[in-house]
């Protein structure tokens, strides 16, 4: 079992219940079951435009593909923390294809495969692939706060971007503006301002597949 | 830029995420693609004069049915495949049942015919142009759908694809049928699946290159 507890702040519900019932599989799947359930209702939260609960559930996700990519990439531990990053940036890009009947866990995990599987095609190295990519029981069973750095700067990508899509981005996503006071600040128009935000996401998606 | 600053930089100010939107890219995919299909086969071949006297052959109405059965099934395989984590499931069934049902009907008429007609059956009129004829007439509904599956995130390009190129197909041979005057069902289950599966082919060919994310 690979848990570890988060070094700051209270460790995620998820990781508390696996650690507690630590080496008890049918407890720890249990304890998956819950977490499937919060992530969903938080998902189900944030696709309706509540960003609190979006924000919860990118955060607890985090923890939960940390701790489930720390165990794949043993022989590339410094492209975990990447790793983590390009995924949430993919789940964010692709939350509408997010299927309500659908578990959760189904859902990330072949998002998160996929993604690991490019990067161990880029990086041709497949023997570094420790465990048979098969058992996504896994994905949520499994948690861990404490993230490392990064190597990759996003701020850097982001900065590299477009001007019509780097500006709604700054203002909107990382100063907190409203659409409507970014569209004064930049000149431009509200649906520009939201779809500057949209593609420059996917753009940077895009370069950090280029990139690596 | 650390982890926590992306994860509060993507949920800053999210929006809700409009849940027809999906529906909205198929329907654009399909209506355009079906549209110029149609163009196409009515500019370049002309809908046959003999088609409303068909219209009351069973045989064309069976026709009719194994294009679209195979067109939904493909329709139904790339709203699967096309989003991550939902598995084939009984699409596979979903597909090969219209085929199957095609060649008993074929193995009927072959037996119950007199074997100098067999050929006939086989042949009809049009054998050599039927598959690509299907082919090229679904090109615009393999770039719709292609359009529509890119707008997602497949996770398993090659099925992806090939699904795409076989909803696209069967279409296409929907809106061929509309000018091909073949109505033998040893003919339709060999020539017509031919065409089917050349933009299949294709689809599992570009699937890797076309659809990554």
């Amino acid at each position: 079992m690979a848990q570890h507890a988060g070094s700051s702040g209270p460790p995620p519900i998820s990781s508390h219940v696996a650690v507690t019932e630590c080496g008890d599989v049918t407890n720890t799947r249990k304890g998956a079951r819950l977490v499937e359930a919060r992530l969903r209702g938080l998902l189900l939260g944030g696709l309706a435009g509540d960003s609190s609960a979006y924000h919860a559930f990118l955060k607890d996700l985090s923890a939960h593909l940390r701790a489930f990519l720390r165990k794949r990439l043993v022989n590339l531990p410094e492209e975990v923390e990447d790793l983590v990053q390009e995924l949430l940036l993919a789940v964010h890009n692709q939350r509408h294809t997010y299927d309500p009947r659908q578990p959760i866990t189904a859902w990330v995990y072949a998002i998160a495969r996929y993604k690991l599987v490019d990067l161990l095609r880029r990086r041709s190295r497949k023997e570094s692939l420790n465990d048979p990519l098969d058992e996504e029981d896994d994905l949520l069973a499994t948690s861990d706060g404490e993230a490392a750095e990064a190597r990759r700067d996003l701020a850097k990508l982001l900065a590299d971007l477009p001007e019509r899509q780097r500006a709604p981005i700054i203002h909107m996503k990382i100063e907190g503006l409203s659409v409507a006071e970014t569209a004064r600040l930049t000149g431009m128009s509200q649906s520009a301002v939201k779809v500057g935000v949209h593609r420059g996401l996917k753009a940077l998606a895009a370069k950090i597949r280029s990139e690596s | 830029m650390r982890t926590e600053e992306l994860v509060s930089l993507l949920a800053r100010g999210t929006e809700a995420v409009d849940p027809r939107w999906l529906a909205r890219r198929y329907l654009i995919a399909l209506s355009a693609g079906t549209a110029i299909a149609t163009l196409l086969m009515s500019a370049w071949l002309g809908v046959r004069p003999t088609l409303l006297r068909d219209l009351s052959v069973p045989m064309f109405w069976a026709k009719e049915a194994f294009c679209a059965a195979l067109g939904a099934a493909g329709l139904l395989a790339v709203a699967r495949l096309a989003r991550p984590g939902r598995r084939p499931g009984w699409v596979p069934m979903a597909v090969a049942a219209p085929v199957v049902a095609m060649w008993l009907l074929a193995a009927v008429a072959l037996l119950t015919a007199d074997p100098r007609d067999r050929s006939v059956l086989i042949f009809g009129q049009t054998a050599g142009v039927c598959p690509f004829r299907i082919a090229l007439i679904s090109t615009p509904l393999f770039v719709g759908i292609f359009w529509a599956i890119r707008g997602l995130a497949p996770t398993r390009l090659r099925l992806a694809g090939a699904a795409g190129g076989f909803a696209a197909g069967s279409l296409g041979a929907l809106v061929y049928s509309l000018h091909c005057p073949e109505l033998a069902a040893p003919f339709l289950g060999i020539w017509y699946v031919l065409g089917i599966a050349i933009p299949t082919a294709v689809g599992a060919w570009a699937g890797p290159r076309l659809l990554r994310w």
